[in-house]
């Protein structure tokens, strides 16, 4: 177990009564303790949470209401070193948005038990290292699952009927002049290949069904209690659909899944949603295979580099853009911040965590 | 393509008013003999009164308006076939009294109606074309994000006419775990949607309305300043109807004034013409009468055309008939 030496710093420490007390065998997982109010002067008594970036200004109140937060980027220190001289401090890290948790971090970290995120996907955070140390990670759970799944259904409406392209049309005047603008392609009957069917995909699949398409997926597990058909190979799977959406995790196996190939696959009338990630997707074999019509239409809400989105695709009407939103609403927000809250406070208790990510 | 002179004389002649687009044009006219008054140099009341006075058949492409006039022109006219759903341009008294039986685009459209309804509202609500656009500009990397818009899942919709399309449009809408209400002409008891007698009521409990009525005499300017003020100001408004079932002057004033959150508009008073206060709005998405059109249905429609006048021509009831 971490049995750590207090350093010596400008940092207040926490009372004797909090310091973690070795464990007799080294790999069982951590002990939690419950915290104890010694007094009950302002807010030194909050638990500590040590944040790798700043807050989102919406939560800024809520959260320190609840908790104090350690900000490395206020010390002159650097951040490896802030880091190290309050090791013995920190027990829960909260990582707002994309920030990187890498081994490097948590290396300097050796009393880190439990890091909360803010997001669905954990890409950004070094999994191996937090099984291999015992930290047990949460995730946004289920709070973005229904927006997720409201946008993928609209992104879709919106290429395969060319809403936005209509819209466009409509506001630059051209209606009167050049009459109605061209039609779209129909949704209903369409076979709709969903890539990773967790709570974001299988939310999909219930909404477009609604609208008679045919669900098919692709999943790294089978889920046989839906009576969809799965396929175990992507290209497979793009040979039988008419449309590919992409709401699986971002994870070394899913990088680039979707490539040439699968869209070759797909073929010249085909649709790629994609609202996972930019790198489950090659993106310049996309924008190539758009730009000749090797396939019909993408909607996207992420990419490889974000901010940039590949200029080509500016000029095309048969592709709708946005900067990764699927999962904003003001509803999701609100939800997303109780869930860290509660998260935060489940761990000080020594209460199982409400949404914690599994191997 | 069949063009003219190959036609058999033996085919029963067709009248339309408009040209139609090019694969009904060439379809038909492998089961017609059509008559084009757009090839004419004669305007329409003459070409009518010089070509068509026993033609029995008449299709309404493009909204075409039929007028008593019309019908003073056509005294053997005996059925006309609309490829609308709507039959707002046709007078159907007139053609009721004249004995000619009127038939529609059925429920050919209605998935694909239902459908577009869905995505407006989704649009309108998550700012998908708002963010869209807003990215084409290269705001994204200059000005960074835009304002986010608000869920949808479990919202309360509310559907004026629960009809072929309205009903399509409530049962995509609960797969979004969204709570169904309607006004319709009737109640209909077979449905678990509750029922609003009046549109007001319907638009105080509801965060959307969805209006896919038929205009009729009764149904003009439905939507007006009293429901949009009771829709209130986190509403949402979609219209994929016609244009006339919203007074389109109170709702740019309730739109400019916040007074209702945003609105999807397919159709429009003075089509093509869009007014220009709604043309520079962030929180609406307008489009090109388009909640029909796909490439599939058109397909479909052609068929339906077909059986209809084919049921006429054997005397048979019409496939999609509608009455006064």
């Amino acid at each position: 177990m971490r049995h750590h030496q207090p350093f010596l710093s400008n940092v207040p420490l926490l009372p004797s009564s909090l310091i973690l007390r070795p464990s007799p065998n080294p790999r069982s997982p951590p002990r939690r303790i419950t915290l104890a109010r010694a007094s009950m002067d302002g807010n030194s008594e909050l638990p500590l949470v040590l944040l790798v970036r700043p807050l989102f200004p919406a939560f800024e109140n809520s959260l320190r209401q609840h908790f104090r937060f350690l900000q490395p980027w206020e010390s002159p220190l650097p951040t490896h070193e802030f880091l190290s001289a309050n090791a013995s401090s920190i027990r829960a890290l909260l990582c707002s948005g994309p920030a990187p948790v890498d081994d490097a971090t948590l290396a300097c970290l050796p009393g880190l038990q439990c890091v909360v995120a803010t997001s669905a996907g954990v890409d950004h955070i070094d999994m191996d290292e937090c099984r291999r140390r015992g930290i047990q990670v949460t995730n946004a759970g289920d709070v973005f699952s229904d927006d997720a799944a409201d946008y993928a259904v609209g992104f879709l409406i919106d290429v395969l009927r060319r809403i936005s392209a209509s819209d466009r049309f409509v506001r630059s005047g051209l209606w009167p002049i050049r009459g109605d603008y061209p039609l779209g392609f129909k949704l209903g009957g369409k076979r709709v290949g969903i890539i990773g069917l967790g709570s974001i995909g299988s939310r999909v699949a219930k909404r477009l069904e609604a609208f008679g398409c045919t669900i098919l997926y692709h999943s790294r597990t089978t889920r046989p209690s839906l009576a969809y058909k799965y396929f175990s190979n992507v290209c497979d799977l793009a040979a039988e659909s008419d449309v590919l959406i992409v709401t699986c995790a971002l994870t070394r196996e899913t990088h680039h899944l979707i490539n040439k190939d699968v869209l070759l696959a797909l073929g010249k009338d085909g649709v790629v949603v994609n609202i996972g990630r930019g790198a489950l997707i090659d993106e310049k074999e996309l924008v190539k295979c758009l730009r000749e019509g090797v396939i019909g239409g993408a909607g996207l809400d992420v990419f490889e580099n974000e901010p940039n989105v590949p200029k080509e695709l500016f000029a095309m009407d048969n592709v709708v853009l946005s900067h990764h939103r699927a999962i904003f609403t003001p509803e999701s927000f609100s939800g997303l911040l109780q869930l860290v809250i509660d998260n935060l406070k489940a761990f000080f208790d020594g209460r199982p965590l409400l949404s914690p990510v599994s191997a | 393509m069949v063009g003219d002179e190959t036609q058999s004389p033996d085919l029963q002649p067709l009248l339309l008013l408009r040209k139609p687009i090019a694969f009904l044009l060439s379809s038909l006219s492998t089961h017609f003999h059509l008559l084009k008054p757009w090839e004419s140099p004669l305007p329409l009341p003459a070409f009518l009164s010089t070509h068509a006075t026993t033609v029995q058949a008449l299709l309404i492409t493009g909204l075409a308006p039929v007028t008593a006039a019309i019908l003073d022109s056509l005294p053997s006219l005996g059925c006309i076939v609309t490829t609308s759903v709507g039959v707002d341009h046709i007078d159907l008294l007139e053609c009721a009294r004249r004995g000619v039986a009127v038939a529609n685009a059925g429920s050919v459209f209605s998935d694909d109606a239902a459908d577009y309804a869905v995505g407006l509202l989704i649009d309108v609500l998550r700012r998908i074309s708002a963010a869209d656009g807003y990215l084409r500009q290269g705001l994204w990397t200059l000005a960074g994000d835009y304002p986010l818009g608000s869920k949808l899942s479990g919202k309360r919709i509310g559907i004026i006419g629960l009809g072929s399309i309205g009903s399509r449009v409530a049962k995509r809408l609960q797969a979004f775990s969204c709570t169904i209400s309607y006004n319709s002409l009737t109640m209909k008891p077979s449905v678990p949607y509750k029922f609003y007698p009046n549109v007001c009521d319907l638009a105080s409990n509801s965060d959307a309305l969805i209006v896919c009525c038929a205009l009729t005499s009764k149904t003009h300017h439905i939507i007006n300043k009293d429901v949009l003020s009771a829709l209130g100001k986190q509403g949402i408004i979609i219209n994929i109807g016609r244009g006339a079932l919203v007074d389109e002057e109170d709702l740019i004033k309730c739109l400019m004034n916040a007074d209702i959150k945003g609105a999807g508009l397919d159709v429009f008073k003075n089509e093509p013409l869009v007014p220009k206060e709604l043309l520079s709005m962030n929180n609406v998405v307008l489009s090109s009468h388009s909640a029909v059109n796909t490439e599939e249905n058109i397909l479909d429609l052609y068929q339906l055309i077909i059986a209809n006048f084919e049921a006429f021509f054997a005397g048979r009831p019409l496939i999609s008939p509608v009455s006064a």
